[in-house]
């Protein structure tokens, strides 16, 4: 287990206070203008030698985002903007660093900003969180007027930190979608390229990262490059919040190293399986654009981006949601299905279409309502959607139905037989609509 | 993607108009974005005129927010349509909106879901007695306190269908609630077993201040550079042999150099031989064809560059086909809003564009 000392978000579960004073005294604030000092090419640098990658799904190294932001200005102003619409299934760790550990995004802010040369940042939270809205804004007032951060603060950088908020778009957490939404459209992703660290927020260079790799850099840089980089395993470094909901005895958040195995995140944090090891049937390891994974392949495996991929699944967000036997499978993905086909934006025709054409399939497929061969014909429908669309939405609602047929295709089998056993009024159906 | 569309005219109101503490809201959202960027306020100006009209958006409500940003109206009423935060209809005076996505159906949301259809009703249609609506949405983002519902603005967490019937109850009889988890939970922490960020030293105030050592450590170091200095010196006065075949390519027997050559006997190039050689009245060379000749090309397509006369077989457009460089959109003769295809449109000049 992560020992407290090697923890980033000391106050997760709001146990403490999250105001300016608690928070300075957890460290958060300590010595901003000294790493300031150290220059802009040293945070990068840093930033690059810990190998944080990002958190908001896709992995991505944060330093090297950080360094596509161009040196000199040709006269456009840069801008930061920070991931908050936090929306994937299972994911609910942004909301705990945003209204309990809200001076540690904020710094975040200040030095990622610094580090790009970025003189205003807007940080774009998803419209229910409205609490955590509230929470934050007092955070940052607290800021201001504490001189942390505005135009004339005592870090000797002028900075302007700006709350956006959304309506209740999924789609507004893929970068490009953010962008336009916060230009005050609609959220339907852009083309890439130009990407954004050219053409971005009211085309202007722009950085999009996620919450929690903003929110870490300021204690990596004070602790070290070297300090994040021993936690974990080669490639998958540092500490990582995961988010575990479903079927285990205690759903919670939790701070733990990557690269710690799933049966050790669950049996240390959240108290076991419900009904034991023995009844666990699948996981879904990071939120539900991933494919599940079996119980017999997760159950030991590690909770890194590259040995979940091997396992053609994903770390995604980290947002773990666990499975026992009592679950039907088959709806649940379908829910997940319909999930993807009610935030679906509409812009490209495969996702559009194909999202609710699957849903419609799988809602038949839950039921036994089918043919055998509508299967295969499902997952080649999903891998005609998949990487045929603008953004990753596409490929997010094909992956769990495609991880549903290749686990659980004799699940759904089970059905189609057991339908056809009994005498039904209506005939199985065939995908023609 | 779902259908949405406006409620039906009978129940829209017949006028909006901001309230004036929603006025100073406004010109706060505003003031966040560049000048000329004030769309960007749209969300929140729509959000806040919907906290007016009591939890939804009438037409007229959208249409002030377009002038109040000085967007066109279909641009707001696309934001508006677009995300689903925006109720188009009436809903109850407490709007609960039920997370039915996958990790709260796995811990139960299906009960609270029959305890809402028992107690409320259909989805998406008030309570007789205007108190409650309710509707089914996405993903909320508390997964690990499921199963959840939002009302109005907050979360209630962790529920049971015994807890959530005790909540409705409290708020059809006006008894002050609590918001967040309605088990012993106080956010989203393991129940009773809270194993981690239990050390005091992260409190108080031990952390602050305790990295720096590394930095002073690192400073130390580079003070240190008189030894490193040494060490270059030292290496300088005594240089390593170096390998034996250590070296360029040329120091090798094996490189093809002249040195080599006259050591192997071969005889080396005289002058009177490499003039001779450089005579172009002696050299061979093809037959050359008389000039005038050129073969035609063998296909249209032909990649040589002949100069051809516009004139000649092609036939000219009778207006350049892009505008030429440098020319104000306003005076261009073609269009460039893709209204080619059709001839009967004509842009209208004097209309906004978006």
């Amino acid at each position: 287990m992560l020992q407290d000392k090697d923890r980033i978000f000391t106050n997760l579960y709001g146990l403490h206070s999250p105001d300016l004073a608690a928070a300075k005294m957890r460290g958060n604030w300590d010595g901003t203008k000294f790493l300031l000092e150290k220059g802009r090419d040293w945070i990068i640098d840093e930033m690059k030698k810990s190998g944080l990658r990002g958190r908001g799904g896709a992995g991505f190294p944060t330093g090297m985002k950080w360094s596509f932001m161009p040196k000199q200005s040709d006269g456009r102003p840069s801008y930061l903007v920070v991931n908050a619409d936090e929306s994937e299934p299972g994911t609910c760790k942004d909301r705990e660093i945003m209204r309990h550990d809200p001076h540690l995004l904020i710094e975040g802010c200040l030095i990622a900003s610094f580090a790009m040369n970025a003189n205003a940042a807007y940080i774009y939270i998803r419209g229910e969180y409205i609490a955590e809205r509230y929470a934050l804004q007092r955070a940052i007032d607290e800021a201001y007027e504490a001189r942390l951060i505005g135009q004339d603060n005592i870090h000797g950088f002028p900075f302007d930190l700006y709350l956006h908020h959304g309506a209740g778009a999924y789609i507004c957490g893929e970068e490009t979608a953010l962008l336009e939404s916060l230009e005050g459209k609609k959220g339907m992703p852009r083309l890439k390229p130009p990407f954004p660290a050219n053409m971005g927020l009211y085309g202007c260079p722009t950085t999009v990262n996620n919450v929690e790799s903003i929110a870490v850099a300021g204690t990596i840089l004070r602790r070290g490059a070297s300090w994040f980089s021993s936690i974990g395993r080669p490639n998958n470094v540092g500490t990582k919040l995961f988010c575990v909901s479903g079927h285990v005895e205690k759903p919670c958040n939790v701070e733990e190293a990557m690269g710690l195995t799933f049966r050790e995140l669950i049996d240390t944090h959240c108290g076991g399986i419900r009904g034991g090891w023995d009844n666990l049937l699948a996981v879904i390891p990071g939120g539900s654009s991933v494919p599940c994974v079996p119980a017999h392949e997760i159950m030991d495996a590690y909770m890194d981006f590259d040995t979940l991929r091997n396992l053609k699944s994903g770390l995604g967000t980290a947002a773990v949601i666990v499975m026992d036997k009592s679950t039907d499978i088959v709806r649940a993905i379908t829910r997940i299905s319909y999930f993807y086909k009610h935030e679906s934006c509409g812009q490209c025709t495969p996702c559009r279409e194909g999202t609710g054409w699957m849903w419609r399939v799988l809602t038949r497929m839950s039921e036994g309502r089918a043919q055998k061969r509508e299967i295969d014909m499902l997952l080649e429908v999903s891998t005609q959607i998949e990487g045929h669309t603008i953004c990753a939405l596409g490929d997010a609602a094909a992956w769990p139905v495609q991880g549903l047929i290749r686990h659980f295709r004799h699940e759904i089998e089970k059905r189609i037989d057991d339908y056809a056993a009994n005498p039904h009024s209506e005939p199985a159906m065939l995908a023609a609509e | 993607m779902a259908v949405r569309r406006l409620a039906p005219e009978e129940i829209q109101p017949k006028s909006f108009a901001f309230s004036p503490e929603n006025e100073v809201f406004a010109q706060e959202q505003i003031a966040k974005y560049p000048p000329g960027r004030q769309a960007s306020a749209v969300i929140p100006l729509l959000w806040r005129a919907q906290e007016q009209t009591g939890g939804w958006l009438p037409r007229k409500a959208i249409e002030a927010v377009a002038v109040r940003l000085d967007m066109p109206d279909i641009r707001v009423l696309e934001v508006a349509t677009f995300y689903t935060m925006f109720n188009l209809d009436p809903v109850g005076k407490y709007f609960i909106q039920f997370c039915g996505t996958t990790p709260c159906a796995l811990r139960g949301a299906g009960d609270i879901k029959k305890v809402l259809e028992r107690r409320v009703g259909e989805q998406s249609h008030v309570s007789a007695d205007g108190n409650f609506s309710w509707l089914e949405v996405e993903c909320l983002g508390a997964c690990c306190n499921a199963p959840m519902v939002q009302i109005n603005h907050d979360y209630y967490e962790d529920l049971t269908p015994e807890n959530f019937e005790k909540l409705l109850d409290d708020l059809a009889a006006g008894r002050p609630v609590k918001a967040g988890p309605q088990s012993s939970r106080r956010s989203s922490e393991p129940a009773d077993a809270v194993k981690t960020l239990t050390d005091p030293s992260l409190y108080d105030g031990s952390m602050v201040g305790a990295w720096r050592k590394r930095f002073e450590e690192e400073a130390v170091k580079a003070v240190d550079t008189g030894e490193a200095a040494a060490a270059t010196a030292t290496a300088a006065a005594n240089p390593k042999p170096g390998k034996p075949d250590a070296g360029r390519a040329i120091d090798t027997e094996k490189a093809d150099t002249p040195a080599k050559r006259v050591k192997e006997g071969e005889k080396p190039v005289t002058n009177s031989e490499r003039k001779e050689a450089a005579d172009t009245s002696k050299t061979t060379v093809a037959e050359q064809k008389p000039k005038g000749d050129v073969p035609a090309a063998q296909s249209g397509k032909s990649y040589v560059a002949t100069p051809s006369k516009p004139e000649a077989g092609r036939a000219a457009a009778e207006a350049p086909t892009t505008p030429i460089a440098g020319t104000p959109p306003s005076e261009t003769t073609t269009r460039r809003d893709g209204s080619e295809s059709k001839p009967d449109v004509v842009p209208d000049p004097t209309k906004k564009s978006s």
